[in-house]
C-alpha cells in the first residue's frame, strides 16, 4: 500500500505552507482561472511574457495540500522560461503524472540534475489516483492561459 | 438496544481489515454496506428463478412476478402506505424526483408559478426543477437555514403564498443531518394549494416513515442507502395524484393497449414503470425492509442519536475543528460534517483513508449549500447500524494524525 509519506514529501509540505509566487501581479498580459468542481480546488495563474518569455507569474487559490504545492512549483519551474520550453516542461509534468509516466527513465527522482526540480516530489501523487487531478491543475491552469495568450 | 456484535457479523465486508486495522466506513450517507440476507436473496433470484416479469405464462416467469410484487407489498408495510399500488419501482432517488418533476411539474407549472425547495438540497432535489423551469417559465424559491443549521420557517408567509405549486424538500440534508419539521411544512403546503414531495434518500435508511401521517403527497428514495442494493428506488405517491400524473418514459408493460397513433395506459404503478423493471434489485431491496424492520426503525434512529452525540462529543477535543450541522441531536440524523482551517477536506480523506477510516470529502453534491456556508470543502462521517464507537474512534485518532502532518503552527508565510 502506497504511505502518506509519498504522498506528503516534506518539499510538498513546505511550498504548502509557504507558497512562491504567491500573488496578484501589477502588469500582466496572460492568465486563467482554473477548478476542479469535484474537490473544490481553485488555482488563478497570471503570466507577464515579454519577448517569448514568462518574466513573471503568480499563482493564487486555494485547496488541498497538492494542488497549492504543484502550483507554487510550477511558477518556480516556469519564470524565466521561453514559451516552446514551458510546453516541454508541461508535457514532461503531466507525462510523469500519468500511469505510463513511470516508464520515464529521467524522472528518477534520485538522479542528479532531475528535470522537474522539486516537482518530481509530486510523483509519488500518482499512487494515490483521485489526487492526481489535484496536481495538475496549476498546469492545466498555465496551459490554458497560454491558449487564451496565443490565440488572442 | 440492538444487538450490534450480531448486526456487524451480517455485514460480510466488514471483516476486511487495511494493513491489519479494522475498516471504519463512515461514507453510509453516500451508499450504505449490505448484509448477506440481501446479497444472498439477490444470487438466488438470479440463480435458481430467474425469469421476466410479467411477461411468461410460465412457472418460473409467475414467480419471479410474484417476487417482484412481493417486494412492492414490503416496501408498501414497511411505509405504511395506503396500497401496493402507490409503490411505484424507479431507478433511484434522483429517478424518482424527475419522474415527479416531469410528470407532475411539465403539465401542472405555467409561468410564473413558483417551486419551492431550499438552499439544502442535493443537487438531485435542485437540477430536476432547474430543467423543468426551463420548460413551463415558472421559477424557483428557496427556503433558507438558520445560524443553527435548521430550515428557517420564522416567517412563513414570506415563502409560502398561492404562486407556490410545488414544494419539494429534503427529509434530511445529507451535509448537515438536519431532518426539517416536514409536517409543518406540509400544513404551510396544503394551505396555498401546493402538491409536496419529500426527498427520503437520507431520511427512509434512518427514521421511522408513515407515509399516511406525514403530510406529504410524494417520497422519494434510493435501495442502496437502506442496506439494499443499487439500481433500485421509490416514488411513493398518493393514489389520486399518481393517477392524475403523466408517464414520463413510455414502452412496453406501461401500456393497456398500442395503436398505430395512440397508446392507452396501464393503471399504476405499472403506468410509470416502462420496460423491464429492476426485479432483482426490488427483491433486494425487499430483504432489506424486512432486515430494516425487524431491527426496528425506531431502534436505528436512536442508535444514530447515540453515535452522532457521541461523535459530536469526541470531535470537539480536534483542535479548530468546526462542525456544519446542528450541535445537538434534536431532529437530527446520523451524519456529522465538519471542517479543519488550514487542512483541506481532501487532504484529511487521504489520511484517513491511509488509517482505513472511508469519509467523504467535497461538496457532497450540495454545491449551493456549501456556498451559502461559505466554504469549498468539508469533511463527512455518516454512520448506520453497524457503525460502532470504536470506528468514531478510529476517526478521531487519524484526525489528529492529519493534523500533525499538516497543520502548522505558524500562518501560511508568503515567499
Ligand atoms: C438528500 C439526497 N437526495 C438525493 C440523493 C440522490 O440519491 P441517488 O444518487 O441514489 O439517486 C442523495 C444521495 O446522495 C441524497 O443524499
Amino acid at each position: 500500500m502506497a504511505s502518506l509519506e509519498e504522498l506528503y514529501r516534506e518539499v510538498i509540505l513546505d511550498h504548502y505552507r509557504s507558497p512562491r509566487n504567491r500573488r496578484v501581479l501589477e502588469r500582466s498580459n496572460a492568465g486563467a482561472d482554473g477548478s476542479n468542481p469535484l474537490c473544490g480546488d481553485e488555482v488563478r495563474v497570471d503570466l507577464l511574457i515579454e519577448a517569448g518569455v514568462i518574466t513573471d507569474i503568480g499563482v493564487t487559490g486555494h485547496g488541498c495540500s497538492i494542488s497549492q504545492a504543484s502550483g507554487s512549483m510550477m511558477g518556480d519551474a516556469v519564470k524565466a522560461k521561453a514559451l516552446d520550453e514551458v510546453c516541454r516542461l508541461t508535457d514532461r509534468f503531466k507525462g510523469m503524472m500519468s500511469i505510463e509516466g513511470a516508464a520515464d527513465p529521467g524522472l528518477d527522482p534520485e538522479r542528479p540534475g532531475a528535470v522537474l526540480g522539486d516537482l518530481e516530489a509530486l510523483q509519488g501523487v500518482r499512487k494515490f489516483p483521485v489526487r492526481i487531478k489535484c496536481a495538475d491543475l496549476p498546469w492545466t491552469t498555465l496551459e490554458e492561459a497560454l491558449g487564451i495568450y496565443e490565440s488572442g | 438496544m440492538i444487538d450490534q456484535a450480531r448486526i456487524r457479523s451480517d455485514f460480510p465486508i466488514l471483516d476486511w481489515e487495511i494493513d491489519g486495522r479494522p475498516m471504519a466506513f463512515l461514507d453510509s450517507a453516500c451508499s450504505s454496506q449490505k448484509p448477506a440476507q440481501v446479497i444472498d436473496a439477490m444470487m438466488d433470484a438470479l440463480r435458481d428463478s430467474y425469469a421476466n416479469v410479467h411477461r411468461g405464462a410460465y412457472t418460473l416467469s409467475q414467480e419471479a412476478t410474484e417476487a417482484y410484487e412481493g417486494a412492492r407489498r414490503k416496501v408498501a408495510r414497511f411505509l405504511n402506505a395506503a396500497a401496493p399500488e402507490e409503490v411505484v419501482f424507479t431507478r433511484s432517488t434522483t429517478a424518482a424526483i424527475n419522474l415527479f418533476a416531469y410528470g407532475w411539474g411539465l403539465g401542472n407549472l405555467k409561468p410564473g408559478d413558483r417551486v419551492l425547495i431550499s438552499v439544502m438540497e442535493h443537487h438531485s432535489n435542485i437540477v430536476p426543477w432547474h430543467i423543468i423551469a426551463r420548460h413551463t417559465g415558472a421559477e424557483l424559491s428557496f427556503l433558507d437555514i438558520t445560524g443553527d443549521y435548521r430550515i428557517d420557517l420564522e416567517k412563513p408567509e414570506d415563502y409560502f403564498d398561492e404562486r407556490v405549486k410545488i414544494v419539494s424538500l429534503s427529509g434530511m440534508s445529507n451535509v448537515l443531518g438536519t431532518m426539517p419539521p416536514i409536517g409543518e411544512i406540509a400544513r404551510l403546503a396544503r394551505e396555498v394549494g401546493a402538491v409536496m414531495l419529500v426527498d427520503g434518500a437520507q431520511m427512509v435508511p434512518h427514521s421511522p416513515v408513515d407515509v399516511q401521517e406525514m403530510g406529504t403527497d410524494f417520497l422519494a428514495f434510493s435501495g442502496h442507502k437502506m442496506l439494499g442494493p443499487t439500481g433500485i428506488g421509490v416514488l411513493w405517491g398518493r393514489r389520486e395524484l399518481l393517477e392524475k400524473m403523466e408517464p414520463m418514459e413510455g414502452g412496453d408493460e406501461m401500456i393497456r393497449e398500442v395503436r398505430l397513433f395512440e397508446s392507452t395506459w396501464a393503471p399504476v404503478p405499472q403506468k410509470f414503470e416502462a420496460g423491464t423493471p429492476p426485479f432483482v434489485e426490488a427483491i433486494g431491496l425487499g430483504v432489506a425492509v424486512d432486515y430494516l424492520s425487524e431491527i426496528g426503525m425506531d431502534q436505528i434512529l436512536e442508535h444514530d442519536r447515540k453515535l452522532t452525540s457521541y461523535a459530536l462529543r469526541r470531535l470537539e477535543e480536534v483542535p479548530g475543528l468546526s462542525i456544519q450541522g446542528p450541535a445537538n441531536t434534536i431532529d437530527r440524523g446520523g451524519v456529522v460534517s465538519f471542517d479543519i482551517p488550514g487542512i483541506h477536506a481532501h487532504d484529511i480523506a487521504t489520511i484517513l483513508d491511509q488509517h482505513g477510516v472511508a469519509v467523504r470529502a467535497g461538496h457532497h453534491c450540495a454545491q449551493p449549500l456549501m456556498r451559502r456556508l461559505g466554504l469549498a470543502a468539508a469533511t463527512r462521517a455518516s454512520f448506520h447500524v453497524y457503525t460502532s464507537e470504536a470506528d468514531i474512534d478510529a476517526l478521531v485518532d487519524a484526525l489528529g494524525v492529519a493534523r500533525r502532518l499538516l497543520a502548522s503552527t505558524e500562518a501560511v508565510t508568503v515567499r
